[in-house]
């Protein structure tokens, strides 16, 4: 009975796509062809053609199910479990024919997102690392801030403001997202561009949206008052990075850039590090350098207290980035994930390679501050085109991002601008030339061109140095967003959270 | 009784804890002290910049024995310490007033 069932559904669909193929041989005008397929949809045929063949998805789990009913019994632990994953298939209503895909697709996203994740701790590692030992629970304190917050605020307002569907290209609030398994779990979702439930869409980019926040923390370190941080962390993440995202990655107006091919930024080399370093670079103009780095017009170093604990952290970033750039395939694409794995890594590493050389050959010794900024000076600059270069390519653009960031942060200390964990130019200055290098790079076949690129970058790079002036500039004029000398001094952990983050002869000690 | 203080070279530590203890020395306190003399300090590099430390790194044991064993304890440090380079440190003999033993109230040469 049911053969038959399959087998009429099969002549109906056949017959649904003869009728198909002979409206295209007709030649016919347009706006025929699109009455045609219009009316096919509506059609009972094209709908019965469609329901066969999500019945052929459906077949291999229904013929086991009724197999283990006859074999073990209607009540059986094996029909159950049989009719079980025949339920979830079912659920996937007509994309049952692409679940295998989807649910890889869907495993890896949240492995990257996790991966993302961790990138965190790397921040947290590299900046308490870079800076001196008696700001360390402050810094501490602060990355966990921006991970809480980021995430709230990514769900409340950051997630339906980053992608608001249809808007102006510009600007459009969303509200705070709800059950995203709603008509958004299956592989209809977003096709394999988009391989993943709504949940797994948000989880993953919601990961990324905290990283803005964090660049700017290096940056500022071991001297900005905690509160004004807070309240400007809270807006970064909250308006700022999703609005200036949309543009991008929501349907905006950078998309019309390039005569249409869009604006390139595979994973956020502009959205997200450019758009981080620049916020960085606006804050730090405004707060100043730290206490006794520039006197008497020389550069005095301040040392970070745990070289270790830098390098675990940038070890830990380059296993996250696996997942920033990795995950945003957006599907387990084979092909793609094992380029952007591979350009990912040989980006960052010839990125050591280009910032030691550098390092040795002009500043006499081969700095490892310096090695560890150039592995991710080159992660930053392949972040925007992983899935668009040659090996070659992915190691030229490390390796020219390893050497731009050691000249650039020697640069920012001879104009000032104090930035104890070298953010501006790790995620600034190579956000940009990520950016910029596409052009060059690009060997697929859409076609970005330099300006296009260019325009892109500025506007992202403008709007969150704009951003950050005003706000900044606002906490600044009213409550302050600088620690006293004598805070500065003494230390942040003390002053801030009455803490210590190393403490010696206190009461609890042996 | 006498204290010996010598300024040594952190890495020459544990000769210079060996020798003393070939000639029956039975206890010392090493503290990790920073500091200069004719040898001064060097230039380093953090992330492309230079700059000097003045304070080189050093430890500092500090030895209290009977007057008698002042001059062979002295001895044994410079031998153990000695590298012939600039920077091997110095010893200091400083007489000491008294000497107790917390647990046993012991005092005087009885308490080293």
């Amino acid at each position: 009975m049911k053969i038959k069932k399959y087998l009429l559904a099969l002549l109906l669909s056949s017959s649904a796509f003869l009728m198909a193929g002979s409206l295209g041989a007709q030649e016919a005008p347009v706006e025929d062809v699109v009455e045609a397929i219009e009316e096919a949809v509506v059609d009972p045929a094209a709908e019965a053609a469609l329901v066969a063949a999500t019945e052929i998805s459906l077949a291999p789990a229904k013929a086991t199910v009724a197999a283990m009913e006859a074999k073990y019994g209607a009540d059986s632990d094996e029909a159950g479990y049989a009719q079980g994953y025949l339920d979830i298939l079912e659920g996937q209503g007509e994309w049952a024919f692409a679940f295998d895909f989807f649910t890889v697709s869907m495993l890896w996203t949240v492995i990257a997102a996790a991966l993302v994740f961790i990138m965190h701790l790397g921040f947290a590692t590299l900046e308490a690392g870079l800076t001196q030992s008696k700001n360390t629970v402050n810094i501490l304190f602060k990355n966990v801030f921006i991970i809480s917050i980021g995430l709230v605020t990514y769900a409340v307002i950051g997630f339906n403001t980053h992608y608001p569907g249809d808007f102006n290209g510009w600007i459009s609030f969303g509200s705070m997202i709800g059950d995203l398994n709603d008509g958004a779990n299956t592989f209809g979702y977003g096709g394999a561009g988009l391989a993943m439930t709504g949940f797994g869409d948000f989880i993953f980019q919601a990961m990324f949206a905290a990283t803005a926040a964090t660049i700017v923390s290096g940056a500022v370190a071991e001297r900005v008052k905690l509160g004004s941080f807070m309240i400007f962390a809270t807006l970064l993440v909250g308006i700022a990075y999703p609005v200036v995202g949309s543009w991008h990655w929501g349907g905006g107006w950078l998309g019309g850039l390039s005569d249409g091919a869009g604006f390139k930024d595979f994973a956020g080399s502009a959205v997200v590090h450019a758009f981080g370093g620049f916020a960085a670079l606006a804050c730090v103009i405004l707060l100043g350098p730290r206490a006794g780095k520039y006197v008497d017009g020389k550069i005095r170093p301040i040392l970070g207290h745990s070289m270790p604990l830098a390098t675990i952290g940038v070890f830990l970033l380059f296993l996250g980035w696996f997942g920033f750039n990795g995950g945003s395939v957006l599907s387990a694409d084979p092909s793609g994930i094992g380029l952007v794995f591979t350009t990912t890594a040989l980006a960052a590493a010839a990125g050591a390679l280009g910032a030691i050389l550098v390092s040795w050959v002009f500043l006499k010794k081969p700095d490892l501050s310096m090695a560890l900024n150039g592995i991710l000076a080159g992660l930053v600059g392949i972040t925007s085109c992983a899935d668009i270069v040659s090996v070659m390519g992915s190691l030229v653009v490390g390796l020219i991002a390893g050497v731009i960031v050691v000249f650039s942060i020697i640069f920012f200390d001879k104009i000032k601008i104090d930035d104890p964990v070298g953010a501006i130019s790790v995620h600034g200055i190579c956000g940009v030339f990520g950016i910029l290098v596409i052009p060059f790079v690009n060997i697929s076949d859409d076609k970005f061109t330099f300006i296009g690129q260019l325009t892109g970058v500025l506007a992202v790079a403008a709007a969150a140095f704009i951003f950050s002036i005003i706000v900044f500039g606002i906490l600044k004029v009213t409550i302050g967003i600088r620690v006293s000398p004598e805070e500065e001094a003494e230390g942040l952990d003390i002053g801030e959270h009455g803490q210590e983050a190393y403490p010696d002869f206190s009461s609890s000690s042996r | 009784m006498k204290l010996v203080k010598a300024v040594i070279k952190p890495f020459k530590l544990e000769e210079v804890k060996e020798a003393l203890a070939d000639i029956g020395i039975e206890g010392m306190t090493v503290t990790e002290v920073k500091g200069f003399g004719r040898q001064k300090g060097h230039t380093e590099i953090y992330r492309g910049s230079e700059y000097t430390v003045d304070f080189l790194p050093k430890v500092m044991v500090e030895i209290v024995v009977d007057d008698a064993d002042a001059e062979k304890t002295t001895e044994a440090i410079v031998k153990a310490a000695k590298t012939g380079k600039i920077g091997d440190g110095k010893v200091f003999v400083i007489p000491v007033e008294s000497a107790t033993r917390i647990r046993t109230d012991e005092t005087g040469s009885e308490a080293l």
